[in-house]
């Protein structure tokens, strides 16, 4: 588990480097107040783990991050494109994997990554040419991954990336996201479970709650 | 831009026809809705009996109920599914805006539902016994309105989307506010109303003018 209270740790909103940033964020769902007071920056090369319960609002904080969900208080700066992966999948359901990641690849035109590159990151070769709606659970967050990681964008949001992983795919994730970082990309990873590769900025929700 | 539109619409329009390796796909395309619009087209002479003048008379406007029945077919395929796969949100966080998108599935689903339509209207003319003239106004009529009937079909689909037996709820909803469509679109075929053509191509471009916005607007307030 992670230790409670580390919004000391995490870098506040500072100088005109920071890729995403929030000041007082607060999230209201329903009539219920999740968290509010939320300030946090990621600049490049940085990894932001964010902890907590089931129901905290991990999710809806990757939603607001990413601008489908409109804060109650507060506002997020964005300043580089965001690439988000959620438990949905937007892929073609009846398209082979390759073409399914490649409709994205070709209406992203200009992609750093190239689909060999995406596919081998994440052992999907092999079903390359699999329809997405024969993947596993397992696999298709897998695609998921391989979707992100094609944008080749700077700032990725990953909401539990490792669910449905097995170990092996774990190690992949955690080298990608590794190499992510080291190119000078940002993550910032919702997941109640320690997530692999190299260590992240813990930010515990919990904190933030009224 | 464009090429993002072409995308978009080229994306909808291989789902309806089951084009570029879409075989199987979720939508079952453009087939039910035809065969529904033939349907109605052979059953009708069959329930008022083989009176040749009577079919002539009456003929038209049934093909106008039936291509407005055919249009609410497809209408939990339109929006929902992308919805749920969480598409939406892909292109919003592309910067894409909601009305685009929109823009994009009202002209695929146009085409995926109008020119079939407007090529089984010479069946079921035949089929009613309409004469030539009838059928060239009839075919004007249905190209001016069906992109009317595309506009308020996906802005119903997208009005509805996430709620449960949205697709059912979004038929009803559609045939109050189609039914403008049909009395000018029907109207046109009586002797003297041509004029009701103008009328039909007016309501259909207020509705493509308003539908994008308003689906776009339904979609962002749907992930609220």
């Amino acid at each position: 588990m992670m230790p409670q209270c580390d919004h000391d740790k995490t870098k506040l909103p500072s100088g005109d480097d920071a890729l995403l940033s929030t000041s007082g964020l607060a999230c209201l769902r329903g009539d219920n107040l999740l968290f509010r007071g939320l300030d946090m920056a990621v600049q490049s090369g940085d990894g932001l783990h964010i902890t907590g319960p089931n129901g905290i609002g991990k999710s809806s904080l990757m939603r607001l991050l990413a601008g489908l969900l409109r804060p109650f208080a507060g506002q997020v700066d964005r300043r580089a494109p965001l690439a988000l992966a959620d438990e949905k999948l937007a892929l073609d359901q009846h398209r082979p994997l390759r073409d399914a990641l490649g409709w994205w690849a070709a209406f992203d035109a200009g992609a750093k990554v190239t689909m060999a590159e995406a596919l081998d990151a994440l052992d999907l070769s092999h079903l390359a040419d699999i329809p997405v709606r024969y993947l596993s659970t397992g696999q298709r967050k897998r695609a998921i991954l391989a979707r992100v990681m094609l944008s080749g964008v700077q700032v990725w949001l990953l909401d539990e990336p490792a669910n449905g992983l097995d170990s092996a795919s774990c190690e992949r994730l955690g080298a990608m996201m590794d190499r992510h970082r080291d190119k000078g990309g940002a993550i910032i990873a919702a997941s109640h479970v320690v997530l692999p590769g190299r260590a992240m900025t813990p930010l515990a929700l919990e904190a933030y709650r009224p | 831009m464009m090429r993002i539109l072409a995308m978009l619409i080229w994306r909808d329009v291989a789902l309806a026809y089951g084009l570029g390796g879409a075989k199987g796909a979720r939508r079952g395309g453009f087939a039910l809705p035809v065969l529904f619009f033939l349907a109605v087209a052979m059953l009708f002479p069959f329930a008022v009996g083989p009176d040749a003048p009577l079919l002539k008379r009456t003929g038209a406007g049934v093909i106008w109920v039936a291509a407005l029945l055919a249009s609410i077919l497809p209408l939990d395929r339109l929006v929902e599914p992308d919805w749920e796969q969480g598409f939406f949100d892909q292109w919003a966080l592309r910067g894409l805006a909601e009305d685009y998108v929109m823009l994009a599935r009202i002209i695929a689903h146009w085409l995926s539902f109008g020119p079939p339509l407007m090529l089984a209207a010479v069946v079921s003319a035949m089929m009613l016994g309409l004469d030539g003239d009838t059928l060239v106004t009839l075919e004007w009529g249905l190209l001016a309105g069906t992109p009317g009937l595309a506009a308020l079909g996906v802005t119903i689909a997208a009005l509805s989307v996430g709620l449960r037996g949205g697709s059912a709820l979004g038929g009803l909803l559609v045939i109050p506010l189609a039914v403008p469509l049909l009395i000018f679109g029907a109207g046109s075929l009586q002797p003297g109303g041509e004029g009701g053509l103008l009328l039909l191509a007016a309501c259909s471009l207020a509705l493509l003018a308003i539908a994008p916005f308003a689906a776009g607007a339904a979609i962002r307030a749907g992930r609220e």
